[in-house]
């Protein structure tokens, strides 16, 4: 089932640049990923850091401007007939087709993969019955719910036994209670083996569901690996950031001497405001506002964030989260 | 495989979550797929028909109203209540062969002017929706075969559509007239009666997947204005091509519209009695312009598809 290169996903310096007349606008600036058979991958990132370019690349709907890449073994632009029977893709948009019923939808989608009319009927009437959506069989696609549009793309995905699942932002735009859902049927075909790649930009589903994580932003993969080893890395201290009512005087932090705190990796102030990355957390806040009253600064808000992916984020590109 | 995970009661909105045991089962016990590129292309195909039958009432109506109103007002009414309705082109008509109602020319033109509205309604406007929005088009272009493939099966799709439209409106055109108001139509090659309405079918739906790949969706309405009243209008839908040797300017502008070749092709294998262009020019124009749409097209809707 893979190729030689032993990957179920591999991008080599993979590019996309978009034309405008503007000028080229770039979306993914070369990036370098492998994921293994049977591994649950996430994409993380911010809105437009190149996650749906990414995985537009990989489901073979669009052309790279450079680098290459691999899924299951096949080239995606040398062979992107071949990639398209191995893959199951859950779009971002509801992408059901609404001229025909539920049922259909899973019925004609097996039928594309050549599974003859009697297989694809007792398929469809499966994979209705294991998502709960055999009493929705007759209705068109256009009558369900969020949440149950979002089961019937997964399932019509899975109509072929794809040997790689990709999920654009499956729980963008569902309330809570449908995402958990969604996140146990994503746990248990994971269970089951199938290898998948999800892109999100909520940090908490990433945290939750992922193997590993490649952690985006503006086009680029900025780190990678298991959620563990990226809190390890770069992103293990607590981060705490005070703001002050007025610009913060140049020397603050020098005179109260933060930067030689034990745990302290790394300082920052800009503007109003001064933040420290930390392993030893305890004491820093209150340092920074007597250092703020002694130089008759007020303080208007101060956060500290545990270490997390969000700390991750805030330490790799020095910009808060943004989702 | 027979039992659906159900939530609690208290936690009804959890159904749908599958047990591992039936996703194993989905998995591991499933058909393995053997897609081919005719098997793929027929699934499409039958896609296509299925929807075409849950849409047959509201698709029937759309193809027969226009032709119908038609002749009713020009073969029916008018007749009965002047009876000396003139065109330039049925004087020129009654120079040329005697006695030819208006019926007569307007079975071929009206056909002609169906097929185009059918092509058109079948490729371009599904298609406009297809690529807006939600771009549903990305749900077939996932299907295992080349995205040109997926254009040529929806310009099929659509010549179907247009032929299939073309064989009801036919009675219809032949049968709603005043007494004594009927067309004079014979065909006297089949054949050739069929190959026409196939290529002129093929045509429109090329034009249609042009169409519909580089249309504004917000200017849909611009559709109508732009091109379907100047191409039926002026697309010897209502006089013949060689009426306007009057106006010689018009006639020759008008050769770049391909209604033109359509009205006059139909003209020729439907009602002889009528002055039209020749064969040779109107298969020219048929052959050559599908191949031309339909290049055109495939390669707009493949740079839609993938960007």
């Amino acid at each position: 089932m893979m190729g030689a290169s032993g990957y179920a996903i591999r991008t080599e310096d993979l590019r996309k640049t978009y034309k405008s007349s503007r000028g080229d606008v770039p979306a993914v600036r070369g990036i370098d990923l492998g994921v293994g058979s049977g591994e649950f991958f996430g994409l993380l990132g911010p809105n437009g850091a190149g996650k749906s370019t990414t995985i537009g690349m990989l489901t073979t709907l669009v052309v790279p401007t450079g680098g290459r890449a691999w899924v299951a073994g096949l080239d995606v632009v040398a062979d992107p007939v071949g990639v398209k029977r191995r893959i199951g893709v859950v779009t971002q948009n509801n992408t059901l087709d609404m001229q025909l019923t539920v049922a259909e939808n899973l019925e004609f989608r097996s039928r594309f993969f050549g599974l003859s009319l009697r297989e694809a009927s007792h398929r469809a009437a499966a994979l209705l019955e294991v998502f709960g959506l055999a009493d929705r069989r007759k209705a068109m696609s256009t009558d369900l719910s969020g949440g149950q549009a979002k089961r019937l793309l997964i399932a019509r995905a899975l109509v072929h036994r794809p040997d790689v699942l990709f999920l654009d932002e499956p729980t963008a735009g569902l309330d809570p209670q449908t995402r958990v859902n969604l996140w146990d049927i994503l746990r248990v075909l994971h269970a089951e083996g199938q290898t998948i790649l999800l892109t999100t930009h909520y940090m908490e589903e990433a945290e939750a569901l992922c193997d590993r994580i490649a952690v985006m932003d503006h086009g680029e993969v900025l780190a990678s690996g298991t959620v563990n080893e990226l809190k390890d890395g770069t992103g293990a201290e607590t981060v705490i950031t005070v703001r002050y009512e007025d610009a913060v005087p140049a020397d603050l932090t020098a005179r109260a001497g933060l930067a030689d705190r034990p745990g302290v990796r790394k300082v920052e102030a800009d503007g109003d405001y001064v933040r420290v990355f930390t392993r030893e957390p305890e004491g820093v806040l209150g340092e920074l506002v007597t250092a703020g009253s002694t130089a008759g600064l007020a303080v208007r808000d101060a956060t500290q964030l545990k270490p997390s992916l969000e700390t991750v984020f805030l330490t790799l590109t020095g910009r808060e989260y943004r989702e | 495989m027979t039992t659906t995970t159900r939530g609690a009661p208290a936690q009804a909105d959890l159904a749908g979550t599958p047990q591992a045991s039936e996703v194993a089962d989905l998995i591991a016990r499933a058909p393995v797929p053997r897609p081919t590129l005719p098997r793929t292309f027929g699934a499409m195909m039958a896609r296509e028909f299925r929807v075409l039958r849950r849409n047959a009432v509201s698709t029937f109506t759309r193809a027969v109203m226009q032709p119908l109103l038609f002749v009713f007002v020009f073969a029916y009414v008018f007749p009965k209540i002047g009876g000396g309705f003139m065109l330039g082109g049925t004087s020129v008509a009654r120079a040329a062969a005697g006695s030819i109602t208006f019926a007569t020319i307007l079975v071929p033109g009206l056909m002609a002017s169906m097929l185009l509205m059918q092509g058109i309604m079948a490729v371009t406007f599904p298609l406009v929706m297809e690529f807006s929005w939600q771009r549903t088009i990305e749900d077939r272009a996932l299907a295992p075969v080349p995205i040109q493939v997926l254009a040529i099966q929806k310009i099929v799709a659509g010549a179907i559509q247009a032929f299939l439209g073309a064989c009801i409106v036919f009675p219809i055109v032949l049968l709603v007239h005043a007494p004594g108001q009927g067309p004079h139509v014979h065909v006297t090659n089949w054949a050739l009666f069929i190959f026409i309405l196939a290529a002129a079918s093929l045509l429109t739906s090329s034009l249609g997947l042009l169409l519909g790949t580089v249309m504004d969706p917000r200017k849909m309405q611009m559709l109508f204005a732009v091109i379907l009243l100047p191409a039926t209008m002026l697309g010897c839908v209502y006089y013949p091509w060689a009426a306007l040797n009057h106006i010689r300017w018009l006639q020759m502008v008008i050769l770049i519209n391909p209604m033109v070749y359509m009205s006059e092709g139909l003209r020729a294998v439907l009602t002889p009695v009528l002055p039209h262009m020749p064969m040779w020019a109107v298969l020219l124009a048929l052959v050559g312009g599908t191949a031309v749409f339909g290049y055109l097209g495939t390669r707009t809707f493949t740079k839609r598809v993938l960007n």
